[in-house]
């Protein structure tokens, strides 16, 4: 994802288009250069601009459907992570069960963000969402398993009962070894 | 896999909570306070030793001996013996020895005075039981050695004073001849025993004190007869009262000749008196009499002729003679004035003279004079000084001098009868009670203490004083209520009739009051405490309303004697109010219901099974009227073997008109077989008991469902011959029964024999729970066990949905009359200790778990989880048993010495422990008395919802301190650093364009 905001668009402070011939007042006023032809330049434009278009489209589809495999990876690792954190409920098995809830979450709130800088016409951005938030499902279920595994989903009995009061009884009887 | 293991290794240090109790040497005193009592003085005996420091040993009622520092009232050594091991006499042999008969007369032991160590021990057999006396004469040699004379168990002992050998002995085997004095008169070798034989004879023996040979025997009848005690009026005169108490006999026995005088009282004293008794005393000369109003001091001048020399209404307490010179005896003698007491010194043959006159402001709740101990010492301008020792009517010990209370012990204090706690006034703006006089200077000093303790840089001096400060920490000793809940008043009442309220904090007496309704009077003979209640206990109404106790007493011994009822105000200790019952007081059974004042409603039972309400208000009718059928009461008659159960009837039928009394009738009976089964020890749960949970969670997050219920009782009955003592019958013709009973439906829950088993039982009962504790006959040894009581009919409660939505009727008020279906769990194991006490811890929530406080024979606390006697342990328990906590099975329960209560202190005589819950969930407070008094708190499950006191607040500021500077600092930084990066992209911007510009101009 990093590599495709640094790439295009929306992380970049400033540019400088050498290939644009800007229509600003500082440039304007400026002759040309002797022997620059600009003619030549925007001569073969709508073809280098078509060409570079389906470039960057192909490109972008290419890195929506990296983009949408990459909690695959995160899935293994949160798997590894957990397999190594054990079954006994303690501060890092507690930990990694909830970043792998949290991480699958926040993802799947962001989904319409992470696939952004990828929208265009002409991509098709529904699979690679659809496999994303797929995989992100498979996260948050092995999380949710995580916690079972752990004994923190209040699925039994116990879980309801624990902090039931007694029952009051409707009878009162004292006494006793006569004083 | 290593890197898993070595993870959960981390883990396993990071999370490790297995609960240590024990405490580090400086939080010793802390939270815990021990108070040292010896009991009421019975007998004192001041040491003559010219060199080291003055001293004086006394014997008590709680059958303690002691020595006391003179100055002080410090207690030098102390000795608890026995609780059947009664002190007969005490007295100094030889100016070193301590020598002490106890036992009814059947041993003699003798003490190192300065140490207190066991010098010999010697056992004296008789043929019969009598009387016993023990003589120390001062010159009475044989063969260099001081000669012991004991009279006891019918037979008359010489014994060496340095190894407590038997010289010589001679029975009185006279059938039935009682002895009354036994006496050495001091320069002679002869010792007289004079006694009464068959009621209405004196004898007189006088016996060789060299050998023991019996010199002579006279006899003498009186047609009268005798009654009460002799008093001796000179080496060979008695007086003694005839069978009616108004003829004085003086009887003497001069040279072996017995000869008789009756003077009837009325010829000595003009108005009628009534029946009369001798106050026993040995000066010679004079005795006192005691009629019910008057006291009268009788001088014999020779030949048997009586005078009276002063005759007084006052309440009067006379010593023992003291002789200060050869041929003179002094004693002291002391008289109540309303508000002062009258100490006054005289010589025996000179009455009208006074050696010295003192009058001594007495606090009036001491009550009256009981005894007098009289000592002397020498002034500096050589006259002589006088010291007395007084034992008061609340058991209280004061030593007077120079017409000034010396120091003053409470006594009292060392024979608790019941022991209640009541909160501390709320704290209210301006009303500071606390002791806060700490000037700047002092608060100062005590931080830069403190500061150089954190920082290690303390000598030892001042480690000393920052222990000193902790110690005094004004903070645990306010007079109001903290909200940990950790600063209570003990209530505590005293075989005395003395109420005292003690402070949890430091064990200070807030108060004391003497009861009124405890009190001699016209109505009520001997009075006794029985019992405390809360009577009214303010929540609503905290501010302005103060709780009080209610102390039930009885008019004597019997249990048809009538009640006395008192209301104590556990803020002032005042008396509210007293009621003095017309029907005695059997049972007292604390309701639970208040009523608009928060008083607790009561029903006493008296011996006719009537029940009487009170407070006796129609608001209180009228509440009771409401649970009327749902009352029931029980009984226990542990002589007969029989546990009955009784419903209310009606108004009471016969007497006179009284709404709040109540007829009842017998519901059921419980007979045990008498011939098989004998009760030795009953136990219901703590009426204030919260429980936190029905619910038991198992291994595998399976529920089962506790049977928790008020109305059970424990009983155990023991075989009628196993009732002994210990190892008195064989492990064939012995048993222990074990029943849980319902004590409103009479129903037999759980019922459990084992075989070759004795008491003595004890037993706590707590949750659905019981624990007891008896010796094993087959294995000789100790062993508790637990039963467990589960309700079944609950346990298929286990769809998640219908426990989700709340649609089960687990807590819906259930009656005792539907058949419950319970099971029950038990197991059993070996214990080390025999027990003197067993309680259990108890909090505000019941959340946290429990710890059984065993107090054992070496009169210790012990705590001990009751994880320990859980009777799901197993050998081997599965990794889900073990993760829920059960620990593996062993045969006996371990004694872990961290985990004794008391640490390395002991509460003397150990009679009773009490724990009340501390606001603070995770705390419970523990009261341990006997002779002693001991106080701590107990965590249980250490204090998880608190911090610990050596928590370093110091370290928590200082770090969020340099968080919140490191914070600020580095926005700063950050800050800046943006700034000068735009600066730079700026300039490096304007830098180009410029040139460009240039450039251009160039062109």
């Amino acid at each position: 994802m990093e590599k495709g905001k640094g790439v295009l668009g929306a992380g970049r402070r400033w540019a400088v288009d050498f290939s644009d011939n800007s229509t600003a007042p500082s440039s304007r006023d400026i002759p040309d250069p002797p022997g620059f032809t600009r003619a030549s330049v925007d001569q073969d434009d709508s073809a280098v601009s078509r060409q570079k278009k389906d470039a960057e489209a192909n490109w972008k589809a290419q890195k929506a459907w990296e983009v949408a495999q990459a909690p695959f990876k995160n899935l293994l690792m949160m798997g590894f992570m957990m397999w190594m954190a054990g079954s006994t409920v303690h501060l890092f098995s507690i930990g990694i069960t909830f970043s792998a809830l949290w991480q699958p979450i926040s993802a799947l709130q962001g989904v319409g963000k992470v696939f952004e800088p990828y929208k265009d016409n002409k991509v098709e951005l529904l699979g690679p969402k659809l496999l994303f938030i797929a995989l992100n499902l498979g996260g948050l279920a092995l999380g949710v398993w995580k916690l079972n595994t752990l004994g923190l989903l209040p699925t039994h009995a116990s879980d309801w009962v624990s902090s039931l009061s007694p029952a009051q009884e409707v009878e009162y009887s004292g006494g006793g070894i006569p004083l | 896999m290593a890197i898993r293991s070595f993870f959960l290794f981390i883990l396993f240090f990071s999370s490790s909570l297995s609960p240590v109790f024990s405490l580090y040497e400086d939080q010793v005193g802390l939270m815990d306070w021990h108070q040292q009592y010896i009991g009421k003085v019975k007998q004192a005996v001041f040491s003559s030793q010219r060199a080291g420091r003055k001293r004086v040993v006394v014997s008590t009622e709680e059958n303690v001996i002691a020595s006391l520092d003179l100055r002080h009232g410090e207690i030098f050594w102390r000795h608890l013996l026995g609780a059947d091991d009664v002190i007969d006499g005490i007295d100094i042999g030889l100016g070193k020895y301590v020598i002490t008969l106890s036992s009814g007369g059947s041993i003699l032991r003798s003490w190192n005075l300065p140490d207190g160590q066991m010098v010999w021990e010697s056992s004296l057999q008789g043929p019969k039981h009598s009387k016993s006396f023990l003589l120390v004469p001062t010159n009475l040699k044989f063969d260099k050695d001081n000669v012991l004379v004991v009279f006891s168990n019918g037979r008359l002992h010489a014994i060496s004073c340095i190894d407590g050998e038997v010289l010589w002995k001679k029975d009185f085997e006279a059938e039935s001849f009682e002895v009354q004095q036994v006496i050495q008169p001091p320069g002679s070798d002869l010792i007289y025993v004079v006694g009464f034989a068959a009621s209405y004879q004196f004898e007189m023996y006088q016996i060789n004190a060299k050998n023991g040979e019996l010199l002579k025997h006279e006899s003498a009848s009186f047609s009268s007869g005798f009654s009460g005690e002799v008093s001796l009026v000179s080496t060979e005169t008695v007086v003694a009262l005839d069978s009616t108490g108004s003829i004085l006999l003086t009887i003497s026995f001069q040279d072996g000749k017995i000869s008789s005088q009756q003077t009837p009282i009325s010829n000595l004293v003009e108005e009628s008196l009534g029946p009369a008794v001798i106050i026993p005393s040995s000066v010679s000369g004079i005795f006192a009499i005691k009629t019910d109003a008057v006291t009268v001091f009788i001088r014999v001048i020779g030949e048997g002729k009586l005078e009276v020399v002063e005759k007084t209404t006052h309440e009067i307490a006379v010593s023992d003679a003291l002789s200060i010179s050869e041929d003179q005896e002094a004693f002291a003698l002391i008289q109540h004035a309303s508000s002062e007491i009258h100490l006054t010194v005289k010589l025996a043959h000179d009455w009208d003279g006074n050696l010295l006159k003192e009058s001594v402001k007495m606090d009036r709740q001491r009550g009256l004079v009981h005894k007098v101990f009289i000592n002397n010492y020498i002034r500096t301008d050589r006259s002589y000084g006088f010291r007395v020792l007084i034992v008061m009517e609340d058991h209280s010990l004061l030593l007077l001098q120079q017409g000034e209370i010396v120091w003053s012990r409470e006594d009292g204090l060392a024979s608790i009868i019941d022991v209640t706690t009541s909160e501390l006034p709320v704290e209210r703006n301006g009303v500071s009670v606390a002791k806060v006089e700490h000037n700047l200077f002092e608060w100062l000093k005590g931080h830069m203490l403190k500061l150089k303790g954190t920082l290690m840089l303390a000598s030892p001096e001042d480690m000393a004083a920052i222990q000193s400060m902790r110690l005094k920490s004004s903070e645990k000793s306010k007079m109001t209520r903290d909200h940990n809940g950790f600063r209570k008043l003990l209530i505590v009442l005293t075989r005395a009739g003395k109420l005292f309220a003690l402070h949890t904090g430091d064990g200070r007496i807030v108060w004391s009051h003497l009861l009124r309704s405890l009190h001699k009077s016209e109505a009520c003979q001997s009075p006794i405490g029985l019992n405390l209640y809360q009577w009214q206990v303010p929540h609503h109404h905290a501010m302005d309303e103060n709780p009080s106790v209610l102390v039930v007493s009885r008019c004597g011994p019997s249990s048809d004697a009538p009640g006395v009822l008192s209301f104590v105000d556990t803020y002032t200790g005042k008396e509210l109010s007293s009621l003095s019952l017309d029907h005695a007081v059997v049972q007292v059974i604390p309701l639970p219901y208040t009523d608009s004042t928060e008083q607790r409603l009561h029903l006493l039972i008296n011996a006719d099974k009537h029940a009487h309400l009170y407070p006796k208000t129609s608001e209180a009718l009228s509440i009771f009227k409401r649970e009327f059928l749902n009352i029931y009461w029980y009984s226990v008659e542990d002589q007969n073997g029989i546990i009955k159960g009784h419903a209310l009837k009606c108004k009471c039928t016969g007497e006179v008109a009284d709404e709040f009394c109540f007829d009842t009738r017998d519901l059921w009976s419980v007979v045990f077989p008498s011939e098989s089964e004998k009760i030795v020890a009953t136990v219901t749960r703590k009426l204030n008991e919260v429980v936190h949970t029905q619910a038991k969670v198992v291994a595998d997050q399976d529920v089962m469902y506790k049977y928790i219920s008020r109305n059970l009782l424990f009983v155990a009955t023991v075989a009628p011959k196993g009732s002994g003592e210990i190892g008195s019958v064989t492990p064939e013709e012995s048993w222990l029964v074990a029943y849980l009973i319902d004590t409103v439906t009479g129903r037999i829950l759980h019922r459990v024999t084992h075989h070759g088993l004795q008491g003595p039982v004890h037993a706590v009962f707590s949750e659905n729970w019981v624990v007891y504790h008896y010796f094993n006959l087959r294995a000789h040894r100790y062993e508790m066990s637990v039963i467990e009581i589960y309700d079944q009919s609950r346990a298929d409660n286990k769809d998640v949905w219908k426990l989700v939505l709340g649609k089960h009727n687990l807590t819906s008020p259930i009656s005792l009359f539907s058949r419950p279906e319970v099971i029950t769990k038990s197991q059993s194991y070996f214990f080390t200790h025999s027990l003197k006490a067993i309680a259990v811890t108890s909090t505000a929530k019941g959340i946290t778990s429990k710890q059984l406080l065993l107090g054992t024979i070496g009169d210790q606390v012990l705590a001990l989880d009751k994880r320990f006697l859980d009777p799901r342990r197993t050998v081997n328990p599965t990794q889900a048993e073990k993760e829920e906590g059960i620990i593996p099975l062993t045969d006996s329960l371990p004694i872990i010495p961290q985990s004794y209560v008391t640490h390395a202190l002991r509460v003397e005589g150990l009679r009773g422990i009490i724990t009340v819950p501390a606001k603070l969930e995770s705390t419970t407070l523990v009261f341990a008395h006997g002779v002693d008094l001991f106080f701590t708190q107990l965590a249980p499950s250490r204090t998880y919802d608190s911090l610990t006191e050596d928590f370093s607040y110091a370290l928590l500021l200082i770090t969020i301190v340099a968080l919140v500077a490191a914070i600020f600092v580095t926005w700063r930084l950050s800050e800046r650093k943006e700034l000068q990066e735009k600066w730079s992209f700026y300039s490096a911007f304007a830098s180009q364009s410029t040139f460009s510009s240039l450039f251009l101009c160039d062109n």
